[in-house]
């Protein structure tokens, strides 16, 4: 009896000591990271556990945890804007000593993903996270429907080019009100599920693809923070007219909350004929395709600039975790380009040069070379530490203008701008 | 033996405290103690992610900001909007729907039963299910709707003009039941002498109603729709699930910003401000309707 006891509490104590846990978005490359981590605990016997966040409850959930000194991760696959936040709030650790004591090279990683995902101040040598997870907002669409004799016939008579990848944001639009209320095998069809979700992140994403394409910038390069003519410019206007025209045009009714998931089930439905995604969700809406659904994808168009929304993560050690030495451990191993392949081959988007560069990389999969061309034009929201100070008013507003049809879009950014100066301004950086 | 000896030598007063003391510590601890510190951390510029940030005192900033926030009073315009409309509409349903029950007929307690059921849902779980029957191309509140009258598709959550409504009508359809419940208590406690004297006085039906029913459930409905404004001033849970506020800010009621202030933009100064504004805002309105009521009753 003394001996089971003694084996039982040795037994606990050693899984405790030899288990760290990892905090992420509860969605499909989650599940492929699961099935990848089986070989790290074969290979060192650290066993790793998972904790998964619905994405509406992800930030609060995590951020809560880090202002809190929380101890429950170890490991946190953060999102993109949240670096600056962990590195000047001291919440990740500062990996430099441990990339040089591995050898680990942020040059071996795609350069828009070390910036996006690891470096604070922007762009400077201080990495607070290794990049894991590359994505960008991205395009699918019917290819089967696209394909139509009939369809693609009426659609050059109407509009005198063919029916294909759209070139550019008024060829989307085109294209998506072509099949509004379009009556395809016996369904009524819609253009475009887009991002309209108010609550967290989703129409500002959304409507940053727009903006992004149409050459708007945050600040002037030359003087940070003063937005004053850039984010509010003429051609930033024209772009948040033209995703509200694509959302009245275009969108199935109903789509006036819809983000990730909202977009998929449209898709995946059979309502719409494009919808907006992160390349996140491609590995698996290419693999259902089923009942004739053939989906092509593509990269965000370009209209006067080729630019793409960011998204994506990279992965930081929490500074109040317990077992840093096993959490760095895991990201030695994560770093290895054999295992950064055995990542995008299980669905995860690597960000490794060695898998990017490969030669066979971009006829991998069908939206590999999308990934590619996406990943050298992004770029992201404001990534200061007080991201979600600035997110709320933009959501909020472009809500507001967009879904809602209250005011005008110069309104709705000249609004925005206010929130952010005020926001600017508390935080000492105005 | 001892100890009962010490219980015995305990005066009335000291049992009292023994027994009211941990209510009192917990009500000290639980709202007394984070109300005080509310109102400190509203004189103060305090972010609460800002950690190591000291908060530094700003006198009455927060207050003359929130007040002179024009989303603030659009928020305000939306909750008053919110409660003046479910309060009506609870208030109306509820009394028929309670005289309609007081009568004795077959299927009574069934039918009082299914009236009562929205009430024992989640609120949240009624904000979720009713985006779906909202929807305009699955769900079942446009075909009913298109029913009796072909208005074509329509979105309840996506427009401007019909999201307040939506709100409004899932209130009233999970929180009638409750107005509902106390009326019944209310009208099941007039004396039946009452109405046969009213009819030995040949008083007609709608005065029986007027001059009998009405006085007497009046305070019980009174007191309902207390309890309604008070849950509905604060109500979060049902829309954030129905519209998270939208469209734009078409059903962002005061709580729900007052929660974005405070836990996702970390305004911990600025949102105590305006918690203390909601906070006397209701205490007031609570108190002279408590006083008013309470004339009523003494009528």
């Amino acid at each position: 009896m003394i001996l089971l006891f003694v084996s039982l509490f040795s037994f606990s104590a050693n899984s405790n000591a030899k288990s760290i846990t990892l905090g992420w978005a509860a969605w499909d490359p989650a599940n492929a990271l699961q099935e990848l981590t089986k070989e790290f605990t074969a290979e060192t016997g650290i066993e790793v556990n998972f904790e998964f966040v619905p994405w509406p409850n992800f930030a609060d959930r995590m951020l809560n945890e880090l202002n809190n000194k929380g101890k429950t991760f170890d490991l946190l696959i953060g999102d993109s804007q949240w670096i600056g936040a962990g590195a000047v709030y001291g919440h990740y650790v500062k990996l430099n000593d441990f990339f040089d004591k591995e050898g680990i090279s942020m040059s071996d990683f795609s350069p828009a993903t070390v910036y996006a995902y690891s470096t604070w101040p922007k762009g400077s040598p201080n990495y607070y996270a290794l990049p894991a997870m590359g994505d960008a907002l991205a395009w699918a669409y019917r290819k089967d429907w696209f394909d139509r004799p009939e369809l693609k016939s009426e659609f050059k008579k109407k509009h005198g080019y063919d029916l294909g990848v759209p070139a550019n944001w008024n060829q989307l639009h085109d294209m998506c009100s072509f099949f509004q209320g379009r009556e395809i095998d016996g369904q009524k069809r819609y253009g475009a599920a887009i991002n309209t979700e108010r609550g967290s992140e989703g129409i500002t994403m959304g409507v940053t693809a727009a903006m992004y394409a149409w050459g708007m910038e945050y600040e002037n390069p030359n003087k940070p923070y003063d937005m004053e003519g850039y984010f509010n410019s003429p051609q930033a206007v024209e772009a948040v007219e033209f995703y509200r025209k694509l959302y009245e045009d275009c969108a199935p009714p109903g789509h006036s909350d819809a983000y990730m998931v909202a977009n998929l089930d449209a898709y995946k439905s059979g309502q719409v004929a494009f919808q907006m995604n992160w390349y996140a969700f491609w590995p698996g809406v290419s693999k259902e395709d089923s009942d004739g659904r053939v989906s092509g994808f593509f990269a965000n168009p370009k209209q006067n600039v080729a630019a793409a929304t960011l998204g994506g993560q990279g992965i930081s050690v929490v500074k109040y975790s317990d077992k840093q030495d096993l959490a760095l451990e895991y990201i030695k191993w994560f770093a290895r380009p054999d295992v950064q392949q055995k990542w995008w081959d299980l669905g995860g988007y690597s960000c490794h040069n060695d898998v990017l560069n490969s030669p066979s990389f971009p006829t991998s999969t069908v939206y590999a070379q999308g990934f590619l061309d996406s990943m050298g034009i992004v770029k992201d929201f404001w990534q200061e530490p007080t991201f979600v100070e600035l997110m709320l008013p933009m959501q909020e507003a472009i809500h507001d203008y967009v879904v809602n049809g209250k005011g005008t879009a110069k309104g709705a950014l000249d609004k925005i701008i206010e929130e952010w100066v005020e926001v600017f301004e508390a935080d000492g950086k105005l | 033996m001892s100890v009962k000896k010490k219980f015995k030598g305990l005066s009335d007063k000291a049992v009292a405290w023994l027994f009211i003391g941990p209510s009192v510590f917990l009500l000290l601890a639980i709202n007394i103690y984070p109300l005080i510190y509310a109102i400190r951390m509203s004189f103060t510029n305090f972010y609460a992610n800002k950690i190591g940030r000291e908060p530094q005192f700003v006198g009455l900033k927060n207050y003359i900001k929130v007040l002179n926030k024009e989303a603030i009073w659009e928020k305000m315009q939306v909750t008053a909007n919110f409660m003046f409309w479910t309060l009506l509409l609870q208030a109306v349903i509820g009394l028929g729907l309670a005289l309609l029950l007081n009568r004795k007929f077959k299927g009574n307690e069934l039918l009082t039963t299914l009236i009562v059921l929205p009430m024992m849902l989640s609120p949240a779980v009624v904000g979720v299910f009713w985006t779906y029957l909202y929807n305009p191309q699955v769900g079942l509140f446009n075909y009913v709707i298109n029913f009796f009258h072909d208005f074509g598709s329509f979105d309840m959550i996506g427009s401007s003009v019909l999201a307040p409504w939506s709100i409004v009508i899932v209130d009233t359809w999970m929180w009638t039941p409750f107005t509902m419940l106390i009326c019944l208590a209310g009208l099941r406690s007039v004396p039946n002498y009452l109405y046969e004297a009213a009819e030995v006085d040949r008083a007609s039906k709608w005065q029986q109603f007027i001059y009998i029913t009405l006085p007497s459930v009046l305070p019980f409905l009174l007191l309902a729709l207390l309890f309604r404004g008070i849950e509905n001033f604060k109500m979060f849970d049902m829309v954030v699930e129905l519209t998270s506020g939208g469209p734009g800010s078409a059903t962002e009621l005061a709580s729900i910003n007052l929660k974005r202030e405070a836990f996702e933009k970390w305004k911990t100064g600025y949102s105590s401000a305006f918690a203390v504004i909601l906070f006397v805002t209701i205490f007031g309105f609570g108190n002279v309707y408590v006083k008013v009521m309470n004339k009523i009753k003494e009528r």
